[in-house]
């Protein structure tokens, strides 16, 4: 018998740990001697007051759409993929070479092949610490870790030594052509009758990554290779004894988290910056780790989580703008949601259980 | 390459492998203990801040070095609270007490001082000073000679050379983390608490059945992690350097963890892969030796990535298999 009813599990935990978050992030904010809640209200103005901080909202929350789905479809096959950060770097050195050095007639096909290049990208850097996991049993956390440092060598190396055009001191490519640029919300939204904010840098890509949410839905819930990865994530000798083969699910689950990551380098390198800058992914591997965890997991909820963080982003962004809290109260709050949701969750649940099992017994 | 340059880079390798060794033994209590800690990062970087602050607002490093313990202490309680008592997952711990460390410090950096999240340069009282050996040539030689003390050195034999710059000259902390490996040694295999950690990191069911506490053990363990984190940070802080900035143990922590992994969670297999990173960061700095000794260009990025790619040859099992504790991540759960 379950000791409680699935709606306290998927909706009442992760609200209480947000909760306990929020209190904490607000007694941080008290005690550097500003109030929480003009805090807020310039956070809430900030990102959802007008189409322009919406826009930003919204672009930062394709970023994490994309990480988080990475993680959540890691952790249905019981891994737990660190190393987004890295595959989302080497996503952006996808997307720079498909569109600094192909001539795209439009826009759509750019985006498709961009998309297979960044995902291609991701995947394969995802697919060394997979194998090494599935075939070896190095821990995929700490190859993963690794493998986000030696990412970032690798593209420091690229963009100083190779992808510099000539005559630059910027670490960065060269502008992207025209014809790839992508639709900003303001471009697709106009013939709509609605005027969005133009100097906002949400995108196309924002579209993309719901469908991808759908897609990650479909699989982990409606396919034969979903049920494997989640069985295998369960229970590691019950996946086995049916007959299911750990290298396989563990290789193709750390591929298609690596293919998410590397995919959110069509938002921030293809649809924001147009070009390949350092330090590109700005931590959003990471957040991915937070939004996955908040969401429980399962796509609409890494939806939900991925808007919450946005909007904390863009907030945040606000708030260092007007007061003098700086942005690096996101990460304070990015952390708390970490540990309440992740780390501190039987502290949650331990006594929810407790409360819902004597009411049973009440009720009996 | 010259004598003195060798001695020069080996003395750099020893400053910058001391952090690394700090949070490598660290991290070696806690995970013989099976308690995964890849906080290390933050812990270190919270003592850094810490020592930092309350050295400069005091002007006594030893205070500043008790407050960077104090930071680094609080933070593995945390991991001991979650990991122990909740039972919860010792790697998204970790990941939480990292970022918490990178916002905290700027924070209360930024609340105290407003300078951008940093803390005031620290002056002399501030700081763990370069201990001189007696017969070294230090700076105290080159006032009194009236010379500077490049020329003393220069001039001076190659076994002087070898003792004053590579073996004096370095602050307390340096030698103190050194005399950490062999009483880290000493603890783990010699005594019956080493004895009773490293079984709980293996099987810490037998050690319940023996009657030892399980739950203390662990806590003693993260607890020596807390310690040792801070020192490594109040070493980054208030002797490699003056003062705390922003992100300023730059991934030392996950260097370490890489440098446990790759002496296979043995003390003294630690010291060396430490001093091997710690070369590597020292050469990062020096191109132009690098390039004097291979006749051609180095790439810097590459030197940064050794330890990492190493790692993962090592993890890999091709150059001999790493062995992590039996028990390691996994909570104990009491029997009823």
């Amino acid at each position: 018998m379950e000791k409680m009813p699935k709606w306290a599990d998927v909706v009442l935990i992760p609200l209480i740990s947000l909760l306990l978050a929020a209190g904490l992030s607000a007694l941080v904010i008290l005690a550097i001697g500003e109030s929480p809640t003009e805090a807020l209200n310039l956070m809430i103005e900030g990102a959802l007051g007008s189409t322009y901080g919406w826009g930003y909202t919204l672009y930062y929350a394709t970023n994490f759409l994309f990480t988080g789905l990475a993680v959540a479809v890691a952790y249905h096959a019981g891994l737990f993929n660190i190393g987004g950060e890295g595959q989302a770097m080497l996503g952006g050195l996808g997307v720079a070479y498909a569109c600094l050095f192909i001539p795209w007639p439009h826009w759509t096909v750019a985006l498709l092949f961009a998309s297979i290049a960044a995902g291609l990208f991701g995947a394969t850097w995802a697919a060394i610490p997979a194998y090494l996991q599935a075939k070896r049993g190095s821990h995929v956390v700490i190859t993963t870790i690794m493998f986000n440092f030696i990412a970032a060598a690798l593209l420091n190396y690229m963009l100083v030594n190779i992808l510099k055009p000539e005559g630059s001191f910027d670490p960065a490519t060269a502008r992207f052509p025209e014809a790839v640029h992508l639709p900003s919300l303001h471009e697709i939204l106009l013939p709509f009758g609605i005027n969005f904010s133009k100097n906002a840098p949400a995108n196309v890509s924002l579209l993309v990554a719901i469908v991808a949410c759908v897609l990650v839905w479909l699989l982990i819930w409606r396919t034969w290779l979903g049920y494997e990865i989640r069985s295998y994530g369960k229970s590691e000798t019950g996946a086995r004894y049916a007959g299911m083969s750990p290298v396989k699910i563990t290789m193709i689950a750390m591929l298609i988290s690596g293919a998410l990551c590397g995919m959110m380098a069509i938002n921030n390198v293809m649809g924001e910056a147009e070009r390949l800058v350092l330090n590109a992914t700005e931590g959003a591997g990471f957040i991915g780790i937070a939004v996955a965890l908040m969401g429980r997991n399962h796509p609409f909820g890494v939806f939900l989580a991925a808007i919450l963080f946005g909007f904390l982003y863009q907030g945040g962004a606000e708030l260092a703008l007007w007061t003098s809290i700086p942005r690096e109260l996101i990460v304070v709050i990015q952390a708390l949601v970490i540990l309440f949701t992740g780390a501190l969750d039987n502290m949650v649940r331990m006594p929810l259980e407790k409360i819902f099992v004597a009411l049973r017994k009440e009720k009996a | 390459m010259d004598f003195l340059t060798l001695i020069q880079i080996l003395d750099s390798s020893v400053r910058l492998a001391t952090p690394l060794l700090l949070a490598c033994l660290a991290g070696l209590f806690s995970e013989r203990a099976g308690i995964f800690d890849i906080g290390l990062e933050g812990k270190m970087l919270m003592a850094a801040f810490f020592s930092a602050a309350i050295a400069a607002l005091s002007g006594n490093a030893w205070l500043g070095l008790l407050a960077g313990i104090g930071s680094s202490l609080a933070l593995a309680a945390l991991h001991g609270v979650a990991s122990i008592t909740f039972r919860g997952n010792q790697l998204i711990s970790g990941v939480a007490i990292n970022f918490l460390a990178v916002g905290l410090t700027v924070l209360i950096a930024q609340d105290w001082f407003q300078q951008g999240g940093r803390t005031p340069s620290l002056l002399d009282g501030g700081r763990f000073s370069p201990i001189e050996l007696p017969f070294a040539i230090g700076p105290t030689e080159a006032e009194a000679a009236g010379r500077p003390l490049s020329r003393l050195l220069v001039e001076a034999g190659p076994l002087q050379q070898a003792y004053s710059e590579l073996i004096s000259g370095h602050s307390i902390l340096v030698y103190l983390s050194l005399l950490a490996v062999p009483l880290t040694a000493w603890v783990l295999f010699g005594t019956r608490f080493g004895l009773r950690l490293r079984a709980v990191g293996e099987n810490p069911a037998a050690v319940d059945t023996a009657g030892v506490s399980v739950v203390a053990l662990r806590f003693a363990a993260v607890g020596i992690c807390g310690v040792l984190c801070g020192i490594a940070g109040a070493y980054l802080s208030t002797a490699l350097q003056a003062g705390f900035v922003k992100e300023m143990s730059a991934g030392r922590g996950f260097i370490a963890l890489a440098a446990l992994i790759f002496a296979k969670w043995r003390p003294w297999y630690a010291l060396g892969a430490c001093l091997l990173f710690g070369l590597f960061q020292a050469l990062e700095l020096r191109p132009d030796v690098l390039e004097a000794i291979f006749q051609t260009k180095i790439q810097g990025q590459l030197l940064g990535a050794l330890p990492y790619i190493m790692t993962v040859v090592i993890l890999a099992g091709f150059v001999g298999k790493a062995v992590p504790p039996k028990a390691g991540g996994v909570p104990y759960v009491k029997e009823r």
